[in-house]
């Protein structure tokens, strides 16, 4: 029971992998991985830098509050989109906010279900991650119609004074179910995730309030074996659930492109290519965050070189199939012998937009190649800088896929171009600062790594045999 | 003055081996109103107190088929009866169109009865419980692992039960008020 040793042939417990940094620092217990992770919460002095970072973010977040503003008050006109590019930044960024947030659903629900413990340390805030970039990623949809009150009896189906109903053969329809079944499915798993870890802070916290309010929100929880049993069914049942969702949210999101007959979005290869693409940035965006935490917060024990290393190699996988998808849609368009098919790609590499799409492939193709080098695996600031190009790349891969796509559809006569004005980077600029005031009060008032998980995965968790 | 009433009787253990034989040799001793409390889920212990499956996954299964039905139906309705419309040709009733929207109802229904099933099954939320009227309690989020055996069990008696306690070893007994 003492030697850590004895479990290496248990993948699942292995403290110490053959040759490989372990999944936890050697010599943590119970009692201080509780300590550790809940004291960032309960302490009562918040660190200075937290201040000014979410300071920082909450001022972009107030550019996002009056860019939104402005836009009710003046319509859709102030941003750079007309006919032929009626989607602009808004649907640029919507797919690639909702993009970033599937890499935390897959990280918590499929890497359970493949048993990988080494999701334990980085589930709970790629998780939050997930929901805060849903939350970014519904505003565009929400606001590009302009003045939504009135967009509302086309998006939900609710009984209206004008009898009129949604149009379930749309794929924006379908959207707005995806992405609403999305985000309520990953708030349920992130809030049952938390469930003993609020009752582990109400019970340590020194403070009334805390005690209260981490009380009502563990509604009871005190760790009983049968709450346990159910507890363990629901979440792996979640999972379970989340896994097919979280693939067919992005493909519903492709289906927004891929159904119309617009050369350069209707191709089939999109709903892989689209889900591929996903993951891809949202683990980009997952070792984006989780290297400046580990940092800051002295989390090196928890999140170690394995998880960053673990995250590298996905991104390099995924970034192999969005690399193909790019070659399949060239090739696809050259094989359709279709005259108008044909331009697109043409038109992408040597186009007005064609510096858009060489940057892209720069950022998504070329510069991820050096992730095949173990050195560069293993240095944390190569991987936060590849990190950083592959987020940026994978917006370009949006822009290309919506701006270059519609400015030049079958009709010569009705080409135009597209310039983004300062609204749409402001919007754009301020859901950034949304999304980082969200994480920031979530590092704040939240355990940012599952306690509960991390005590099961300890060597001394395990029951030994009479 | 009555005496104050008893929730049960509480054992403390350092360790999850020295919890899941003390469960087991409890539930071997006959006592049945048992529930043991560990700081995260522990396989063995749900079996070593002898409770059977949980019922969940079936919840589960009904909220996902009515999360499938009504989504399918919900769309039936609209684009045949409520409000039928002609868009490119296409019938009313274009079934592979509303494949997405019923997928999506059928994993929202499933969900929401995941965790609302959970949480009702397990009783939750309970703003009141007596273990909690124990101090030493609040370290099962902790590192502690605590067995109760309760008053309404046929078997107790509250000095005997006692003595049998102090037989597996734990750190500590306490009494529990209710």
């Amino acid at each position: 029971m003492a030697d850590p040793r004895q479990h290496l042939d248990d993948p699942n417990r292995a403290v110490v992998g053959a040759g490989r940094p372990p999944v936890i620092a050697p010599g943590h217990t119970f009692g201080t991985v509780t300590d550790k992770i809940s004291s960032i919460v309960l302490s009562r002095k918040t660190p200075l830098g937290w201040w000014l970072g979410f300071l920082f973010a909450f001022f972009l977040a107030n550019v996002l509050f009056v860019s939104i503003a402005y836009l009710l008050f003046k319509g859709t006109g102030i941003w750079g989109v007309n006919i032929p590019v009626g989607w602009g930044f808004a649907i640029v960024n919507f797919v690639w906010w909702i993009g970033i947030g599937h890499a935390g659903t897959l990280i918590s629900a499929i890497l359970l279900l493949l048993k990988q413990t080494w999701r334990t340390s980085i589930n709970r805030f790629a998780e939050a991650m997930t929901l805060f970039a849903v939350a970014c990623a519904g505003i565009f949809p929400l606001i590009h119609t302009g003045r939504p009150w009135l967009a509302a009896y086309w998006l939900f189906p609710y009984p209206n004074t004008m009898g009129v109903w949604p149009q379930f053969r749309s794929p924006l329809i379908w959207d707005v179910f995806a992405v609403s079944t999305y985000a309520t499915v990953s708030a349920l798993f992130w809030f049952v995730g938390l469930i003993p870890d609020l009752a582990t802070l109400r019970d340590r916290s020194q403070s009334r309030a805390g005690r209260m309010i981490y009380g009502a929100l563990a509604m009871g929880w005190r760790g009983s074996a049968q709450h346990w049993h159910r507890y363990e069914t629901a979440y792996l049942l979640l999972a379970g659930i989340a896994t097919p969702l979280v693939v067919s949210v992005h493909t519903v999101v492709s289906f927004d492109f891929a159904i119309a007959i617009l050369p350069g979005w209707h191709t089939t290869i999109f709903p892989p290519y689209f889900v591929a693409g996903a993951i891809y940035s949202g683990f980009a965006m997952v070792l984006t965050l989780a290297i400046p935490i580990r940092a800051v917060y002295g989390l090196e024990d928890f999140i170690t070189m394995r998880h960053l290393q673990n995250m590298a190699k996905v991104m390099l996988v995924t970034g192999l199939i969005v690399g193909y998808g790019y070659l399949t849609e060239a090739f696809v368009a050259w094989y359709s012998a279709d005259k108008f098919e044909m331009y697109v790609p043409v038109n992408r590499f040597t186009g007005a937009y064609a510096p858009t799409y060489w940057a892209l492939i720069l950022c998504n193709i070329v510069i991820p190649q050096a992730l095949w080098f173990r050195r560069v695996r293993n240095s944390v600031p190569w991987l936060f800088v590849i990190a950083i190009i592959v987020n940026i790349g994978m917006w370009l891969e949006r822009f290309v896929i919506v701006v270059t796509s519609l400015h030049r559809d079958f009709l010569p006569s009705s080409w135009g171009n597209y310039l983004p004005t300062f609204w749409d980077w402001s919007t754009f600029i301020g859901t950034m600062g949304l999304f980082l005031s969200l994480l920031f009060l979530f590092l704040r008032f939240l355990p940012m790594i599952s306690i509960a998980e991390m005590r099961a995965i300890l060597p001394e968790a395990r029951v030994s045999d009479e | 003055m009555k005496t104050p009433a008893i929730y049960g009787l509480l054992a403390e253990f350092e360790d999850p081996t020295s919890l899941v034989s003390a469960a087991e040799r409890t539930h071997h001793a006959g006592f049945r109103n048992v529930d043991a409390y560990s700081p995260y889920p522990i396989e063995e212990l749900h079996e070593a107190l002898g409770s059977h499956h949980t019922r969940l996954p079936l919840i589960v299964l009904i909220g996902g088929l009515v999360g499938c039905l009504g989504g399918y139906a919900l769309q039936y309705w609209v684009s045949v009866l409520a409000y039928p419309i002609n868009v490119g040709g296409k019938p009313f009733h274009s079934w592979p169109a509303f494949i997405p929207v019923t997928f999506e109802c059928t994993i929202l229904g499933a969900a929401l009865s995941a965790v609302l099933g959970m949480l009702a099954l397990n009783g939750l939320p309970q703003p009141y419980h007596p273990v909690f009227n124990v101090p030493r309690f609040a370290l099962a989020s902790r590192n502690r692992f605590f067995l109760c055996i309760e008053s309404k069990d046929p078997k107790f008696d509250l000095e005997a039960t006692r003595q049998f306690l102090e037989t597996l070893n734990p750190r500590e007994v306490t009494t529990v008020a209710d």
